[in-house]
């Protein structure tokens, strides 16, 4: 069973310091979620974890099962298990989506023992047509033209097509519509097992009706703050994060800007 | 003025023309040509200095080759673009200058559709290659026009009569093997209604060979004809080329270009489409890999004389090690011109900071009534998009392949010819290893 472990994890973005020592275990089959105001550090979080090129990890370490996750290059991280869904996911004109999940299981698998393509096939429109995808975008280009909620359903789809140990979903419900909402947390549901471990960051409630995480952590000022059942998320919805705040002494801080 | 001393005389040109039979208006445009040839100015290709490029000097200007018994008898990297089993083959492939093969379908034999050699065409069709010989591109238009139309030594001639709509698409294949210079002419005629496609690879034999092709190709495409016009050139380092692409279109006429410019030797490239008919369309999609120390120009330009026409103009091109690339679009729409439309989009990638890649831009408008867009970039490879692929798991190298065959698939997904379009895969693939 995969664990993710991070531990005082400090990250800055061109020299300011954002995350101010972050502590975080994610076991298989758990769900985690980590919910806040905006720009307290969540999405940086993610972005660190993922290993993106503009964020310096200045104090702190991450580990995927005693593996060294900072010593690993992106796509390594990939393979090693790790997802991220992103927020914002780039647009790739030229490349379909079919021929780039077939990369990058393909990558994963390894050289000499590629999916078969009946197969990839077989899978891909299973996969679609549970999330409620139209087949024709396993032919468009890569998130090219894509709608918000198009682009996000597509990265559920990259989650259940790879399969990881652990996947990081970052603000997955932006956007979104009720509907669209609904199908994306069936997926993530779908992947619920006693293998697969699950991070979800987000700052509203209201996905959480869908996806029941056991943990819910609070984040403010680059740390997780407060930590919780699944009954925190309903305080918090109910309540605001004012009362954390007042709880702990807190004075309102944004340490990261929204992209 | 500027004076030029040309190899070949007056004598040699008629002598050449003589001895292929030709017909006499044909060996008057050769003879006025050369005259004219040593008198005009190279063309200026829009920041590319050419005048001490070698476009006119060449020792040979025929050489000998054998006809093939069987297209088994090409080298591999040819026959793989040939469907060699089918019987109603529409290909024609001809070695340095001389038609080494040619197939035409029955079916298109009896409908009147002409498929052949230029040299051929000359003899046996006389009055309709006269009349569109050299007519798309002008003789006198600068010094490599008019030594082209002197000196022609291969091509094909491609006419489809009024109606006939071809469904198959029509092959040509130039295979360069030790020519020093070849003049090709290709002329492809789509009469009124009708509807064709062609696509042609030139493709050198050799890893580099000091040589010189000069290419004009002239497509017309008349009243509510379609032409989709594809091509792969792919001529080895060492070889000048200049190549001029030209289209004429009719009333409702639609020309389409997908061309993928792979030349691993000095190029300079123009293409020019214009749209004369009310209502025409002019389509052209170029993409290009520039590698070593190559330079090359690449000038696309539409121009709008008819009402209500369309021009679009797609070039990607990627730029490594110290190649050196200038793109140049030009939509250009003539007074009268009204309620056209001129769009283009110029994207350069540069996969080294040695090269050079500039896209330049130009509208070019003498109406009011008409709508216009353009839009140009010149970057590296996007980290965003990198950073995303390989979040997937795929490596580097791989995900940087991805980007690069995504940004020049728009002319690779509309080749229709399987092999041909697979071969272009693999002429991008080497290119940009």
């Amino acid at each position: 069973m995969a664990t993710l472990t991070i531990k005082d994890l400090h990250v800055a973005i061109d020299g300011k310091e954002i995350l101010k020592g972050v502590n975080l275990e994610i076991k298989g089959g758990e769900f985690h979620a980590i919910m806040g105001p905006n720009g307290t550090g969540k999405s940086t979080l993610s972005a660190a974890i993922m290993g993106h090129p503009k964020y310096e990890v200045t104090k702190g370490s991450i580990t995927l099962d005693g593996q060294d996750v900072l010593e690993m290059e992106v796509d390594e991280r990939a393979r090693a298990g790790l997802f991220l869904a992103m927020q914002y996911p780039s647009e790739i004109s030229g490349v379909t989506n079919a021929d780039f999940l077939r990369s990058a299981i393909n990558a994963r698998r390894g050289e000499g023992n590629e999916i078969s393509l009946m197969k990839f096939i077989r899978q891909l429109d299973e996969k679609m047509a549970f999330l409620e995808m139209n087949s024709d975008m396993a032919h468009r280009y890569l998130n090219e033209g894509f709608s918000g909620g198009e682009k996000k359903r597509n990265e559920i789809l990259q989650l259940m097509m790879l399969q990881p140990k652990i996947a990081i979903l970052d603000e997955i419900d932006s956007g979104l519509d009720i509907d669209a909402l609904k199908v994306v947390a069936k997926g993530v549901n779908e992947m619920r097992n006693s293998e697969f471990g699950c991070l979800i960051i987000t700052h509203y409630q209201r996905l959480l009706n869908y996806i029941t995480p056991d943990y819910v952590h609070v984040m403010m000022q680059g740390r997780i703050v407060k930590s919780g059942g699944p009954e925190l998320a309903q305080r918090l919805e109910a309540e605001g994060y004012d009362w954390i705040k007042k709880e702990l002494g807190i004075e309102d801080e944004v340490v990261e800007q929204e992209a | 003025m500027i004076e030029t001393k040309l190899p070949f005389d007056q004598q040699y040109v008629r002598s050449f023309s003589e001895g292929r039979g030709e017909p006499d208006w044909l060996l008057n445009v050769r003879l006025q040509a050369l005259a004219q040839a040593e008198q005009l100015p190279l063309p200026k290709p829009d920041k590319t200095k050419i005048d001490r490029w070698n476009f006119t000097q060449f020792s040979a200007h025929l050489v000998e080759s054998a006809p093939l018994s069987s297209l088994e008898e090409l080298p591999e990297q040819v026959k793989v673009l040939i469907d060699i089993a089918e019987e109603q083959k529409n290909v024609y492939v001809q070695r340095d200058h001389t038609c080494a093969y040619v197939s035409l379908a029955d079916e298109l034999k009896e409908k009147g559709v002409i498929f052949t050699d230029l040299a051929t065409a000359v003899r046996e069709h006389s009055d309709l290659v006269q009349k569109y010989f050299m007519d798309g591109v002008k003789v006198n238009e600068h010094r490599l026009t008019a030594l082209h139309a002197a000196l022609v030594n291969g091509g094909v001639f491609v006419y489809v009569p009024k109606h006939v709509q071809i469904d198959v698409p029509l092959q040509a294949v130039y295979v360069h093997e030790k020519a020093e210079a070849l003049f090709n002419h290709v002329i492809i005629v789509a009469d009124v209604g009708s509807k064709v496609t062609y696509v042609e690879n030139y493709i050198s034999t050799c890893e580099r060979s000091e040589a010189i092709v000069n290419i004009i190709t002239e497509v017309f495409a008349r009243d509510d004809a379609q032409v989709f016009f594809g091509a792969v050139d792919n001529l080895a380092k060492g070889t000048t080329v200049y190549v001029n692409r030209r289209g004429v279109t009719g009333r409702h006429a639609r020309i389409e270009w997908a061309l993928g410019l792979m030349n691993d030797g000095n190029t300079i490239s123009e293409n020019i489409t214009r749209l004369i008919g009310d209502g025409s369309v002019g389509d052209t999609k170029t993409v290009v890999v520039s590698r070593g120390e190559q330079v090359q120009n690449f000038t696309t330009s539409v121009i709008h004389y008819g009402k209500h026409t369309e021009g679009y103009i797609l070039k990607h091109g990627v730029v490594k090690d110290e190649a050196t690339s200038i793109f140049n679009g030009i939509g250009k729409i003539e007074h009268g011109a009204s309620k056209s439309n001129a769009e283009q989009e110029s994207r350069v990638l540069m996969l080294s900071p040695k090269g050079r890649g500039d896209a330049n831009p130009i509208l070019l408008i003498d109406e009011d009534d008409v709508t216009a867009g353009h839009a140009a970039s010149v970057g590296r490879v996007d980290p965003t998009q990198l950073y995303y692929l390989m979040s997937r798991g795929i490596p580097k190298t791989e995900a940087e392949r991805l980007i690069i065959h995504g940004f020049l698939a728009p002319v690779v997904n509309e080749i229709p010819i399987e092999r041909v379009k697979k071969q272009l895969i693999e002429v991008i693939e080497r290119k940009v290893k």
